[in-house]
């Protein structure tokens, strides 16, 4: 086999490998050397997935990178096109601003010999989820789920108290089933298909649609690779473990798996549904439709539960839960627009929900730890830097202009009029869930912002935790790019769809 | 140049309003905003006995099954549902099954030249008489690393879980081992005498003969690390420590691993870019063949035993 490669095309695998050598190497170090390692290699995979971005764009076209000597369908590879670097570069950059956030927070929650381990949780979910992003292997991406999971639940548990210890077994069950139906959905398809790579799954399964043959083990397959991929993702009827989770654990993890952990699982998804079963596929077999009723009725009930809560962490947690919804509302809908919508309403739950996360430890930092929301009155005007990001991140969830929120909306009901069986429901629901969310979130600016005296709380400055008001501005930054200069992203994400097919 | 402004004329900068407000010296909503301050709720002594009353009765009016008769009969229809539920799922794979192709069939879609090209040219390919050893560690070479990583991490979590760091609950668990099991039992120390011995080698006869026998890093490493836990049952940990402590641990696991990286990168960046592969594949059938196989068996080897013992020794005493 001769095929030239140029050198910036091996980066994906650099990358992957770079962070499983992190992950290792720094096993055997302090916590010192392991905050280090991590740090430079969130970096040093920031600039990778940053050429290979610029390659890809200006190639435009996506390219196979053999893992080995043997080509697809006997080895393992990697597919590489502009939503997957783009991603990738998005997501390092989201994981080393959470990490660099929440620093101070870990510290202090956790014990001082067991820090180090949190680097090497971290690294390695890196490594897993740039995997999950570049693979063309369903079995690869099955082994690197494994890999997410464990990580995920490390991450949990690693502050340790009795309601993380019981967030992590929690996850670990509902994850597990997920992963299980995934793994025998992988089983049924090696068995209908004789194949695991992606491209040639798809192949067959074309002639099997054609032929009309072995129609139900299709349908049950489709049904339950969703299922275990919606439960891991923490879609509406199965997003039981979800609050505890990310209410609980501390603030680095909470905003890493909210923010990405649920947001790999979605890829996969994506790309299950382009590269694996097909798109036109996908939409013929009605499950689409229940997936749809799920982010409908995930929309509203995921916005009730987190109006109804006394705790501002689990809130935002419980506003995942909606988010979830509107991304699965785009998959839903059936057409290219709704899924190009939906990618961009991944890319901007990301940056906004790490954003709430961090910004949220700052205000209770300042109530006396207490994250409920009488104490949290007032907070704005003692942690002026959390205030202000706060109130960024939740404009932009409620959807107001100038901020991510609103384009991710606005392309949402764009693709919704294109669609005329499921316009009005989309339409509908999205107005409720737009009110919901500002019930709760404006609730929560407010206040933040009613003044109040006579407290014994401290104030804290932007001076004396620099690099966390550094990282409060990034993320803020990050919103306002993403809600002024949306356009040429969703083209990158059109051509990214294009490509990925 | 930069111009150094007077201060009056800075005084009326939106900079200096800005970076005023946010020092802290001066809030513009204060004074300027009407902004009713929300009255502080005390609660007076009466109304908290009342709360806790209430709190009370709802506790035992509410979640009490006896006077609930609607949770009770939420309870029943809950664990109803979920034994339906379960067997509907049951029922559902089963009847899938049931429209798989049949087992063995030899037009089945899984009989293709995947398969085809595994068993034929698998030895010449991968220089491993085992094919399913060259199979894993040769065409799924990346697939057989993120799986050692999975017992990494694996570990990894055990570690968070129940390693000690408090070093007084060190020194008692060092001291109180063995609370529940006879200390020096002679029957068990006699067979583990010459039990252990016999293990060891047959599990690293077991990795050495990956590619040429059944077995391979993963088989072997569990049986090294079976013995492992047998000595270290028998003879305590003392014992285990003089050749197997959390340093030798650390090293021997890191090393391996990163051995096995380095071997897998090597091979997926020479084999994508189609440059030549320096590993020698040998002559199949010989105990030194088969390239990368035989290192990565023994660097698999090494990582299974260490994370088996590991997970033993953390278990018991929370600390290697």
């Amino acid at each position: 086999m001769s095929v030239e490669l140029e050198f910036v095309q091996n980066f994906p695998c650099f990358s992957i490998m770079f962070c499983m050598f992190a992950g290792i190497i720094s096993s055997a170090f302090k916590e010192k050397v392991a905050r280090i390692l991590n740090i430079a290699v969130l970096t040093i995979n920031i600039i990778l997935s940053a050429a290979v971005f610029v390659f890809t764009v200006n190639a435009g076209k996506a390219y196979v990178y053999v893992m080995g000597r043997f080509p697809a369908p006997w080895g393992n590879e990697l597919r590489i096109g502009i939503l997957e670097t783009g991603l990738a570069l998005f997501f390092c950059v989201i994981m080393l601003l959470s990490l660099l956030g929440g620093r101070h927070k870990l510290m202090q929650e956790v014990e001082e010999g067991k820090q180090g381990l949190y680097y090497v949780l971290s690294d390695l979910m890196l490594s897993s989820l740039l995997a999950l992003l570049y693979t063309n292997d369903l079995f690869t991406a099955y082994v690197f789920v494994e890999i997410n999971t464990i990580s995920a639940c490390g991450l949990i548990m690693i502050r340790q108290n009795g309601r993380t210890i019981e967030a992590a077994v929690r996850y670990m069950i509902m994850s597990l089933l997920g992963s299980g139906l995934f793994l025998v959905g992988i089983c049924m398809l090696y068995d209908l298909t004789g194949h695991l790579l992606m491209s040639n799954i798809k192949i067959e399964i074309a002639h099997m649609v054609a032929e009309g043959s072995y129609r139900p083990p299709l349908l049950v397959t489709i049904a339950i690779m969703s299922v275990g991929l919606a439960i891991k993702s923490a879609l509406f009827p199965f997003h039981a473990w979800l609050p505890d989770a990310y209410g609980y654990s501390t603030v680095s993890s909470a905003a890493i798996l909210s923010s990405l952990v649920s947001k790999g699982y979605i890829f996969l998804m994506f790309k299950i549904i382009y590269r694996v079963i097909g798109f036109d596929v996908f939409h013929d077999s009605k499950i689409v439709n229940i997936l749809f009723i799920f982010a409908l009725m995930g929309m509203v009930f995921g916005s009730l539960s987190a109006i109804k809560e006394n705790d501002v962490r689990r809130m935002i947690a419980f506003s995942s839960v909606a988010q979830v919804g509107y991304i699965y509302m785009g998959v839903g809908m059936g057409t290219h627009a709704g899924m190009v919508a939906a990618v961009f309403h991944v890319i901007s739950h990301v940056a906004t929900k790490s954003l709430l996360f961090i910004a949220a430890i700052g205000l209770t930092d300042v109530s006396g730890g207490s994250r409920k929301f009488i104490e949290l009155t007032g907070s704005g005007y003692r942690n002026k830097c959390a205030g202000a990001a706060f109130s960024v991140g939740s404009l932009s969830m409620v959807g107001v202009p100038m901020f991510s929120g609103f384009i991710s909306k606005l392309l949402f009901s764009q693709a919704a009029v294109q669609n005329t069986v499921k316009m009005l429901p989309i339409l509908i629901v999205l107005g409720i869930s737009t009110i919901l969310n500002a019930v709760y979130f404006m609730k929560t600016v407010i206040r933040i912002y009613t003044p109040v005296n006579n407290r014994e709380y401290s104030t804290v400055t932007w001076r004396d935790n620099k690099v966390y008001a550094a990282v409060l501005f990034c993320f803020v930054v990050l919103n306002i790019l993403l809600g002024v200069c949306s356009q040429p992203i969703v083209d990158l994400i059109e051509s990214g769809l294009m490509m990925f097919a | 140049m930069s111009r150094v402004k007077p201060e009056d004329e800075y005084k009326k900068t939106k900079a200096f309003h800005f970076f005023r407000w946010l020092s802290g010296e001066k809030d513009p909503y204060i004074g300027n905003l009407e902004m009713k301050p929300q009255k502080e709720y005390i609660e007076g002594k009466e109304a908290l006995k009342e709360r806790m009353r209430e709190n009370r009765m709802v506790m035992d009016k509410v979640y009490n099954t006896r006077y609930n008769k609607w949770l009770l009969l939420f309870r029943r229809f809950y664990r109803i549902m979920a034994v339906l539920f379960c067997m509907m799922l049951a029922g559902l794979l089963l009847f899938t099954v049931s429209y798989l192709p049949p087992t063995g069939n030899a037009s089945n879609p899984d009989n293709n030249e995947v398969a085809e090209r595994y068993i034929e040219s698998g030895m010449q390919e991968t220089g491993a008489v085992n094919i399913v050893t060259g199979m894993i560690l040769t065409y799924r070479a990346f697939d057989t690393f993120g799986e050692t990583n999975v017992l990494f991490i694996a570990t990894c979590c055990v570690m968070i879980m129940l390693m000690i760091e408090d070093e007084e609950l060190k020194k008692q668990e060092l001291t109180n081992d063995r609370r529940f099991e006879p200390k020096n039992d002679a029957i068990l120390q006699g067979a583990a005498m010459i039990l252990v011995p016999v293990i060891f080698i047959f599990g690293i006869y077991i990795i050495l003969n990956g590619h040429l026998s059944p077995g391979g890093g993963f088989s072997g490493g569990a049986t090294i690390g079976a013995g492992m836990i047998l000595y270290a049952s028998a003879f305590g940990f003392k014992k285990t420590q003089r050749f197997f402590d959390e340093k030798i641990y650390k090293v021997t696991k890191v090393s391996a691993l990163c051995t096995y990286g380095l071997i897998g990168i090597y091979y997926y960046v020479t084999g994508a870019n189609g440059w030549e592969n320096h590993i020698p594949l040998g002559v199949p059938g010989h105990i030194v063949s088969a390239g990368i196989i035989f290192p990565i068996n023994i660097c698999v080897g090494i990582e299974v035993a260490c994370t088996m013992y590991a997970f033993y020794a953390l278990f018991r005493r929370g600390g290697l």
